[in-house]
């Protein structure tokens, strides 16, 4: 046998150790360098981020007083698996968060049929236990094993009133979430009112923490040190316009009634308040008994959680004949001297109008202050019947024009969710209803505040509004201050109408006059020049009662529009109801007097029937 | 007879010190790494004896002080000795069965004060200080029956012992040495026949029940049995038989039907691919015979028959596997094979150990920075994963680094061992790289994710005392051995 027979086969085995070489080089470059999933598989597993909520921006009224806060509330939760390692005492727990085995059981139900249900994650139980809730149940959660808390800051009320305004949060939608990368699931979201359109000043920005999880899921300390954590930024606090005591006044006054109350400062658009009737108190949907009552509120027929004042399209009724007067007297279709006959009502060809008592022939000031029908029809036919324009046509687009001028027919772009625009006509509608030849008399009814218009609480208000200023408003809004931020430019800037300033004097003059000896004489503050205009808008039932005024007469600081449902005269309801509203402004305090006569009105109850509203 | 013996320490080979040393740090270093935790910061604590990282620095220095005193034996020494350590070997091996403490099934472990050691080490070191001596002992002919099989009796016997102490992945390091047997004349054929009845169980067990992807219906192991089959029956073909041509005709009708059979069942219509593969092995047992009756071509019937014998050897092992072996012994082979953690948590060790160096990257997160490893997602990180520290924190260029500072430890092995002027030597050396050669692919194709897990440690680098002084005792004895090359005795 040749010793060196084999000696080739020292190249073999040394090749054999090259290859496992290139073969474990070919593996870790596939591992380390050509795949990048077991980056983030790595980071996952070892990361925990943990997510710091900020606080949500508190609400102020314009008196600086807190009306929304937050407040801890515990969230109960569980993760099936572990429950079902280590057994539950069913009974004891129960006892300790003092409910039935009927809601541990319907809890437990709900929980498992939620989308997303997991046995492995926790699982919510209970939601919003309040700190004393929570505190007896805390003594003994290390009894339950698979249970854990979970702390939530939730908001809370000060106050009764504005429920509809500041809205509500709610955990933000599937759909919501993929929109916006910012949300992740169970986070909370301002779903109406206030809380929607200011959500992105109010939520703040969310902070994370990166945490070091061991294999075992223990948290094993910050990493790096928290060099690459965030904290999160407190939301922003709003501060409104709203005079909460206006408000709840406001709230108080409209019980047992429908309908709304608008207040605007004239001189900068704030909202001073803004009812809608019924109401609700926004506390009952905080805490555990949050569920039930939002489902007795979103199925009551009169609809709590509707905003009538943005919401709700009604007939203006006579509050739309200032409008018709600055447009007629723009327009030259009549001067402060025109006179019109009434005999009661407004009569041409067989058309016939009614109208109430009152001495004829009148001239504008008068006629504004009894609300005389027949001289808005004639100045409108006079209007119409102008060789100004073209023809019919030209000339009630000039008047849609007017109208849109002062706010009407489009949205105000109030800072809030699901305002409506209401209903302006133009030719064009007509021509569609009724054919190319219609007249004046066809569409009378439009001056008057009848017919085809409706307004909402909103526009009429901001009409009250724009009287009061003589010809321009800004755009109506809640807010006034966002803490270190600014305002909309439309909330700052003044819009002009397209009527006069002379013009306007004789609609006020015709508003003053209206309180001193018209329809409006329970509008009368002692001490302050109230102006006003009453509305008695025909529906298919009994007529609503509305109102739109302003105070003083001289550099106004409130406007306002009352509307009640169903209510009848303007000066059944809306007058004293405005005039209340007013005085509480004006004067800071109700007079003994009126006092009476807020609880007396308060005490009445309109009957609406059970139909749905 | 000429005697130049100068000073031991001008005759050592010191590159391979220089390997050696380079590997210790880096395994120090790694042990650091893997058992630092986040919670302690303090590098003195490595220190520390109470400390892992202490108690294997203070290993260190006993597994090179004992190298220094290795140094200074004779190599006629070990030649005399090798039969009475191996005997000592081998007693304390059963013995240990005995006397040891059970830990997780295994008892290997003998306890002596607060320290451990594992006997099963040093049987390493017996065995082949055994097969040496006995291989370069005069007249010694491998390709004498009784020689091989003397020299396959030598390998076993250990083995067994150690498979009786439950420890069957240090049991399979011994089957290395038969690389060694290969060096030194042992047919080819008869390691391509060891290596291919490994892998067929490896690759058939493991995977015996794991669907494929494309096709569910089938299993992937015994498919890539079929396929391992033709590979190497066709291989044998070629280099044994010397039949290029036949090869290449064999080959090109294999691969033809199985693509196209397999094409066919995942894009067409699905059924069971295993008889195509049946029927293709037995046509090519049935053409090599009939070119054997043709041709007179004995080694052509000797393939045929290596096909038969393998369908027959993998079909056995199933069977064995699943209706002969108690359920004990049946987990401990799915353990081995790394099945039973996929029965239990679908491959956590090897699918977190993958993350840990996958999450590395290039360059790694730096020295004390990993997180896998940190916060102990994977298993064994300081024993048997140890490997998973060094690719999360030193990245792609680091465990690279390993990775060739180890093969050129192996080659220079190698190197060392080819320049060994009697065979004795030789052996001894070849075994040496063998093991390491061993434990290196074992080990680190484990934690990679391309070999099963077989828990056996990464020489140098493995937290465990006599894990350490085991491989020094092996190393050092060579390097007087081969220090001593010239002076004959």
């Amino acid at each position: 046998m040749n010793i060196h027979e084999y000696d080739k086969r020292k190249y073999i085995l040394g090749g054999a150790v090259l290859l496992v070489l290139i073969t474990y080089i070919v593996q870790l470059f596939s591992l380390q360098i050509l795949n990048d999933q077991y980056k983030s598989k790595a980071d996952s597993n070892a990361f925990y981020k943990k997510t710091l909520y900020p606080t949500r921006g508190l609400i102020y009224d314009r008196n600086g007083k807190l009306l929304v806060y937050n407040r801890p509330a515990y969230d109960i939760t569980f993760v099936p698996r572990e429950v079902k390692k280590h057994g539950l005492d069913t009974l004891e727990l129960c006892r300790a968060l003092n409910i039935t085995r009927e809601d541990f059981d319907s809890y437990m139900k709900k929980a498992r049929k939620r989308r997303g249900y997991s046995s492995y994650t926790e699982q919510e139980f209970m939601t919003q236990l309040s700190t004393e809730e929570f505190a007896q149940f805390q003594e003994k959660l290390f009894r339950f094993r698979g249970f854990y808390a979970r702390k939530r800051s939730i908001r809370q009320y000060e106050y009764d009133a504005g429920g509809v305004l500041f809205g509500d949060i709610g955990e933000v939608s599937q759909k919501k979430i993929d929109k916006d990368p910012y949300y992740k699931r169970g986070d909370y979201i301002g779903t109406q009112g206030l809380e929607a359109s200011y959500e992105v000043q109010l939520r703040g920005h969310k902070g994370t923490e990166m945490l070091l999880r061991d294999a075992h899921g223990r948290i094993q300390g910050k990493y790096r040190d928290g060099a690459l954590d965030t904290l999160p930024v407190r939301g922003k606090d709003l501060t409104l316009g709203l005079d909460i005591e206006l408000q709840r006044l406001g709230e108080r006054l409209m019980k047992n009634k429908i309908g709304s109350i608008v207040a605007i400062e004239p001189a900068t658009g704030e909202i001073l308040c803004m009812v809608s009737s019924p109401s609700y108190d926004p506390r009952q949907l905080t805490g555990r008994a949050r569920g039930e009552n939002h489902k007795r509120l979103s199925s009551d027929k009169r609809k709590p959680l509707l905003n009538r004042a943005i919401m709700g399209t009604y007939p203006p009724g006579s509050t739309f004949k200032t409008s018709q007067a600055l447009t007629f007297l723009q327009e030259g279709a009549i001067t402060p001297q025109t006179t019109f006959p009434c005999h009661n009502g407004f009569l041409l060809k067989g058309f016939r109008l009614g109208c109430h008592a009152h001495y004829s022939p009148i001239p504008l000031v008068p006629a504004i202050a009894t609300s005389c029908n027949a001289y808005f029809c004639w100045g409108l036919h006079r209007m119409f019947g102008s060789n100004k324009y073209a023809n019919i046509q030209e000339a009630m687009d000039t008047w849609r024009d007017y109208m849109v001028s002062m706010g009407f027919g489009y949205k105000l772009g109030i800072d809030l969710p699901g305002e409506v625009r209401g209903m302006i006509p133009n030719s064009k509608y007509y021509d569609r209803h009724l054919g190319k030849y219609w007249k004046a008399t066809t569409v009378v009814s439009i001056s008057i505040g009848q017919g085809e218009v409706t307004l909402t609480p909103l526009q009429i208000a901001n009409l009250g509004a724009t009287i009061a200023n003589r010809g321009e408003y800004i755009a109506p809004h809640l807010v006034s201050k966002i803490e270190g931020d600014t305002l909309k430019k439309e909330y700052l800037t003044p819009k002009k109408t397209m009527a006069g300033k002379e013009a306007y004097e004789q609609v006020v003059m015709g508003m003053r006059e209206a309180v001193l000896n018209g329809t409006c004489r329970g509008a009368n503050i002692p001490g302050w020049e109230v102006c006003g205009k009453t509305g008695t808008a025909q529906n298919r039932g009994k007529d609503h009662s509305a109102f739109m005024g302003f105070a003083p007469m001289n550099n106004p600081k409130i406007a306002i529009a009352v509307y009640v449902e169903n209510g009848g005269f303007g000066a059944v309801y809306g007058v004293p109801i405005g005039a209340l509203i007013m005085e509480l402004y004006l004067n800071g305090k109700l007079s003994e007097e009126s006092e009476i006569k807020a609880k007396e009105i308060e005490e009445r109850i309109i009957y609406y029937g059970t139909d749905e509203r | 007879m000429e005697r130049t013996r100068g000073n031991i320490f001008s005759r050592i080979d010191w590159w391979i010190i220089a390997l050696f040393i380079t590997l210790a740090v880096m395994g120090w270093l790694s042990i650091c790494g893997a058992s630092y935790s986040y919670i302690e910061t303090d590098f003195l604590a490595f220190f520390d004896q109470s400390e892992r990282t202490g108690k294997q620095a203070m290993w260190m220095g006993i597994s090179i002080l004992a190298g220094l005193v290795l140094l200074c034996i004779d190599k006629n020494t070990y030649k005399d000795l090798s039969p009475v350590i191996y005997i000592g070997a081998i007693a304390l091996g059963i013995l240990t069965i005995f006397i040891a403490r059970d830990i997780k099934g295994s008892r290997s472990w003998i306890s002596i004060g607060s320290f451990s050691i594992q006997p099963a080490e040093f049987m390493k070191f017996a065995t082949t200080l055994a097969l040496a001596s006995f291989m370069g002992r005069y007249g010694f002919n491998i390709t004498k029956n009784s020689d091989f099989f003397k020299c396959v009796g030598i390998i076993l016997l250990p083995m067994l012992i150690i498979v009786g102490q439950n420890e069957t992945g240090s049991a399979l390091v011994y089957l290395s040495l038969f690389l060694v047997l290969y060096r030194e004349g042992m047919s080819g054929i008869t390691l391509l026949m060891v290596i291919s009845a490994v892998v067929y169980f490896v690759v058939g067990i493991r995977y015996g029940e794991t669907p494929s992807d494309a096709l569910p219906s089938m299993m992937v192991g015994p498919y890539a049995v079929t396929i391992l089959i033709q590979a190497f029956s066709l291989a044998m073909i070629k280099w044994w038989c010397k039949h290029s041509e036949t090869a290449k005709i064999m080959l090109l009708l294999n691969i033809s039907v199985s693509l196209l059979s397999y094409l066919v069942a995942v894009y067409l219509i699905a059924f069971n691919l295993m008889i195509i593969q049946y029927l293709l092995l037995a046509f090519n047992v049935g053409y090599l015979l009939i070119r054997a009756r043709i041709n007179r071509e004995t080694r052509n019937v000797w393939v045929a028959a290596y096909i038969v014998g393998a369908i027959a050897f993998f079909g056995s092992c199933e069977y064995v596997l699943h209706n002969v072996l108690k359920p004990h012994q049946r987990v401990r082979i799915e353990v081995l094979l790394g099945l039973k953690e996929d029965l239990a948590g679908a491959g956590y060790n090897v699918h977190q150990s993958k993350i840990a160096i996958g999450s590395g990257g290039a360059f790694g997160k730096g020295f004390l920075n990993g997180t896998q490893t940190k916060l102990k997602y994977v298993p064994e990180q300081d024993t048997d994963f140890i490997f998973c520290t060094i690719g999360e924190e030193q990245g792609f260029i680091g465990s690279v680094a390993v990775l060739v500072v180890f093969t050129a430890f192996i080659l220079r092995l190698i190197a060392l061992a080819e320049r060994q002027n009697d065979i004795f030597g030789r052996v001894y050396g070849y075994a040496l790289a063998a093991i390491f050669f061993f434990h290196f692919t074992i080990n680190v194709g484990m934690v990679i994710g391309i070999m099963p897990v077989i828990g056996i440690p990464l020489p140098f680098f493995s937290y465990g005392g006599s894990s350490f002084l085991g491989f020094s005792i092996l190393l050092f004895t060579f390097l007087r051995i081969d220090a001593d090359r010239e002076a004959r005795a």
